[in-house]
């Protein structure tokens, strides 16, 4: 029944209509400002529910469809469409940008309208960048997208914000204005700005190859992917908690997401080609980036670094798919790489949000990132311990935990494509679980270190709200990954047979 | 000569306009200090009426009067209102700060009338003359105005500095323009343009003399290496004549191009079409590098301005009418930009403190939540960033840049952009993520206001509905 209505326009605009609104209303009355921009994100996360009720996981045809002229002189669209590689990200976004509110109740008491009116317009911008079919409209979302979280980072966030923002911003738009000359350039090919055009654009390789690093510098450092990863540790803990959820829950998932809607089905001969650039980049990052996270003494800096592992996995997930082709019985093996990565994007977006959700609660409390502060946390907060260790738990990949789910897939992927892929990748499991249960081991378990520590409150009921919705999150998905995997099944199936084909 | 009346319909505005001028010229001179509000009045009585006689006026053919001197067309009609409106704009936010300096004079409007004339004439010339006309009318305006603080040392050297060099540049303008004559007989656009194809390009005289027209286009431009003008003079010059010089001339810098080397010049495209890639190219990569340096905030939008010419010239140089409408399209956006950078200059100024160091911004925000947002819109505007109007403007240039073939300049120009942002959000920086220095509350009359919140939502507005402009300007470009 929800399949002509505008829920996509709704789910990108109520967000960022009532973002504009929160500002407007300004810091007199803060607790009314809240209660509106909680409102405003639960309504923005049930009117996105539709998408995934009425989604027909049957076909990969573009649903939800709305196309109307934007820029006729250029031939420029707001066309919008989802398929199901970015509905479960919509989703995610939906879902995560309400406890990133609720998680700012108490915390921003500083201009808490401007704060919670960044979110809810960044929540509508990347719900667009999802669900942009017209590569301009996709490029607006994906620019816009920096302004909110440069002013998030800059103003609330930690003594060098500064410089992290500063950084943040010009590293990712670096990346991204190649791609916009990557796509000017095919409009002028092809005449028209739209996405599952470009899919079809017949392009020689040299031409390809060029795109594809366009592409790659646009995406790699969004992912982001070693050696480009550099901004985010320092935007990661500079950023506030709510930013820092943002960062790594979604942003990061725009660059994965942008891989398997640019990059492979528009140049799939250079990825072919080039796949060996990015697989090896993964590893790096799932490998040289593991050990750079055990050595961490910044609790967020560490799960920055274990971000950009688990991100590892999912460009690793993407691009063995050439290999496994290659290789002769293995139709299943490239469809199970592509699922694993998406499988980890969404797991990646639970798990990390609630990793740094849970050290924004310690931070609250102690007002500090070292994990050298803390010691036996969990004497006095046992609630919060609990949560903290299943969700690392979580981030070593632990079965039964969404963690798992996505990990296991790429590795058993990577089994059929390159023993060595897989071996490298299963390294991870010993690396994170030594990084996350390391932290751990300092952080919630032995003797109550300090005063500090022994003078903690354990969480309260609107902090138990948020790690348990999202525990339930994290574990549903480990237990029961069927529902996630059986939606993108059609849309990831018609890109594997799209890029089988050679466009030479 | 024997003029019949209904001939002088297509310059009607003109006439109107020199008509107004003198009038409140002579108005002025009648009036007492405080009564001087009246002639400000006039003068956006006389700018509005000018837009409403251009729409009444204006046809979807070309006229051609005047035994060929001046064209009244389409383009012109919408580079003439956007000419008029945006100095209406440039002269509300000038007022207080004038009134607070003891320049609130009649001769201040007066001579910004006879440059917005100016640039009208030159919007509508088609001969190399009436082009000239204009120029001189504009810049001998624009020179008075510079030093028109005149106890001020920086102004009159900047005054100084700029009358020399653009009488040097005029000089070789006209030189140029005498070569061009030599060459084909004729100082009237479409009898250039018409012997220029049949003689061919292979004539050493005709190909210097468009040498000395470009060098001077690019004096009027602000275009690297003929720059040197651009930030002595947005320095020193007060900052209501800055806001006035950096808005509308760079859309009769663009009506200038488009006369000179479309109309007059086209079968000469492919030469012109290099030189205007040397100056692009030079002006993007040292207005934008050097913009880094600087700590005054007129200096640093005087940089800007020249790497922004480097974009203007992209959609020039590419030579399609989607160039031309890119073109068009991001010089009246710029011109609105800087009219709204240049408007919270003056918002921040008040006697005796001129907000003209980047420091000055510091805490902005704090400050005033309001004004900074407006600000902050302008400056990514300026940046590029999506989804202000400043990145569709880039984005069109660039498409026109690739769709010759050019796809390495377009390249060029994005990754000095990269550059251009840094000095851009170092004023957002300053504005939200630094302590303010100074408490004192921002004093603006609701007119300034208003027209500041216009002008910074204008960024959004357009940035999301750039079809609004675009296809007037499309349709302008056609039809030349």
């Amino acid at each position: 029944m929800f399949a002509d209505w505008p829920i996509l326009s709704l789910t990108i605009w109520l967000p960022i209509i009532g973002g504009a609104l929160v500002l407007a209303s300004g810091d007199k009355s803060a607790n009314a400002t809240r209660w509106t921009a909680l409102i405003i994100s639960v309504l923005t996360f049930i009117a996105s529910l539709p998408l995934y009720s009425s989604f027909d996981p049957a076909t990969a045809d573009m649903q939800f469809v709305e196309r109307a002229p934007w820029i006729t002189l250029f031939n420029i669209e707001y066309y919008l469409g989802i398929d199901g590689i970015s509905m479960p990200l919509i989703i995610l976004t939906t879902f995560i940008t309400v406890f990133v509110i609720i998680a700012a109740w108490e915390v921003i008491q500083y201009k808490p309208a401007s704060y919670l009116a960044a979110f809810l317009i960044m929540e509508g911008v990347m719900v667009g960048v999802f669900a942009s079919l017209d590569a301009m409209l996709f490029y607006v979302f994906w620019e816009a997208m920096l302004i909110p979280m440069f002013l998030i980072i800059g103003v609330w966030g930690g003594p060098n914000r500064v410089y992290a923002t500063i950084k943040f911003f010009l590293y990712t738009f670096f990346g991204s204005v190649f791609m916009l000359v990557a796509l000017i350039y095919m409009y002028f090919q092809s005449g028209s700005f739209d996405i599952l055009m470009f899919h079809n654009l017949k392009l020689g390789l040299s031409e390809q190859i060029l795109i594809f690093i366009a592409f790659l510098l646009a995406f790699a450092v969004k992912v982001p992917m070693w050696p480009v990863h550099t901004w985010l540790p320092d935007a990661h803990v500079e950023a506030p908690t709510g930013g820092s959820v943002i960062l790594a829950a979604i942003m990061l998932k725009i660059g994965g997401y942008g891989f398997l809607r640019f990059s492979l089905p528009i140049s799939p001969d250079a990825s072919h080609q080039l796949d060996w650039l990015i697989i090896s980049l993964s590893l790096i990052a799932v490998v040289y980036i593991g050990f750079v996270a055990l050595v961490q003494q910044d609790m967020k800096k560490l799960i920055a670094y274990s971000s950009i592992a688990h991100m590892g996995f999912v460009t690793l997930g993407f691009f063995i798919v050439f290999t496994i082709t290659a290789n002769p019985n293995a139709e299943t093996g490239a469809m199970l790489g592509v699922q694993g990565g998406m499988v980890q994007m969404v797991s990646h977006g639970f798990i990390s949000a609630a990793l740094f959700l849970c050290v924004g609660v310690l931070y609250d409390r102690v007002h500090s990132r070292e994990i050298s502060a803390y010691g036996g946390v969990v004497n006095t907060m046992p609630i919060f311990g609990g949560f903290m260790v299943f969700f690392a738990m979580a981030n070593a990949g632990l079965p039964g935990t969404s963690g798992f789910v996505g990990e296991f897939m790429v590795i058993l992927a990577s089994f059929r494509a390159d023993f060595w892929y897989a071996f490298l990748a299963a390294t991870t499991l010993i690396i994170g679980a030594a990084y996350t249960l390391w932290m751990v081991k300092r952080v919630v378990f032995g003797e109550v270190a300090n005063d500090n520590v022994a003078a903690l409150q354990d969480i309260s009921s609107r902090e138990l709200l948020i790690l348990g919705s999202l525990a339930l999150a994290v574990l549903m998905l480990g237990l029961w990954p069927g529902p996630l995997v059986e939606v993108m099944d059609a849309s990831i199936a018609n890109l594997l047979k799209h890029i089988a084909v050679s466009k030479l | 000569m024997q003029f019949e009346m209904p001939s002088l319909i297509p310059v009607l505005p003109e006439l109107f306009l020199l008509t107004m001028t003198c009038v409140i010229l002579v108005v002025d001179l009648f009036l007492k200090e405080e009564q001087r509000v009246i002639s400000y009045g006039l003068v956006q009585i006389s700018l509005l009426l000018s837009v409403c006689i251009v729409y009444l006026t204006s046809g979807a053919e070309a006229e051609v009067i005047f035994y060929g001197s001046v064209i009244r067309d389409p383009m012109g009609d919408v580079l003439k209102v956007a000419i008029y409106l945006i100095s209406a704009g440039a002269f509300l936010y000038s007022k207080d700060y004038l009134l607070d300096r003891n320049l609130f004079k009649g001769e201040f409007y007066v001579l910004g009338l006879f440059a917005v004339l100016g640039m009208t004439v030159m919007v509508s010339a088609n001969s190399f003359l009436t082009v000239y006309l204009g120029l001189e009318l504009l810049a001998l305006s624009l020179y008075a105005l510079v030093a028109f603080d005149r106890d001020s040392k920086a102004g009159s050297e900047a005054a100084m500095k700029y009358f020399v060099l653009g009488a040097l540049a005029s000089g070789m303008l006209l030189y140029g323009i005498s070569m061009i004559y030599g060459a084909t007989g004729s100082i009237e656009f479409p009898q250039v343009a018409k012997a220029v194809a049949e003689t061919g390009m292979d004539n050493m005289v005709l190909v210097f003399g468009l040498v000395f027209v470009v060098i001077g286009l690019a004096f009027k431009f602000g275009a690297v290496p003929l720059h040197m003008w651009v930030p002595d003079v947005y320095h020193g010059a007060p900052t209501a004549v800055t806001l006035f010089i950096g808005s509308t001339p760079k859309i009769a810098a663009f009506a200038l191009a488009m006369r000179l080397l479309v109309d007059g010049l086209e079968p000469l495209h492919a030469d012109w079409q290099g030189m205007l890639v040397i100056l692009a190219v030079l002006s993007m990569a040292l207005g934008n590098v050097i913009a880094i340096a600087q700590t005054n905030i007129k200096r640093m939008l005087a940089y800007s301005t020249i790497s922004h010419v480097g974009f203007i010239l992209l959609g020039i140089l590419a030579g399609t009418s989607k160039g031309y409408t890119a073109a068009m399209f991001y010089s009246i956006v710029y011109a609105i930009m800087a009219l709204g950078g240049f408007g919270i200059v003056l918002l921040l100024s008040r006697r005796g403190f001129e907000a003209e160091n980047l420091d000055d911004y510091k805490g902005l925000h704090d400050r005033s939540p309001w004004f900074a947002a407006m600000m902050l819109l302008l400056m990514f505007s300026m940046a590029g960033v999506p989804p202000t109007v400043g990145f569709f403007a880039k984005m069109f240039v660039l498409e026109a840049v690739v769709s010759i073939d050019m796809t390495w300049l377009a390249l060029v120009g994005v990754f000095f952009s990269i550059i251009g942002v840094y000095y851009y959000l170092r004023i957002v920086k300053l504005m939200y993520f630094d302590k303010p220095t100074d408490d004192t509350p921002l004093t603006a009359g609701l007119d300034t206001r208003i027209a500041l919140s216009v002008n910074g939502l204008m960024m959004l507005a357009l940035g999301m509905f750039p079809a609004a402009i675009l296809s007037i300007c499309a349709a302008a470009v056609g039809s030349v």
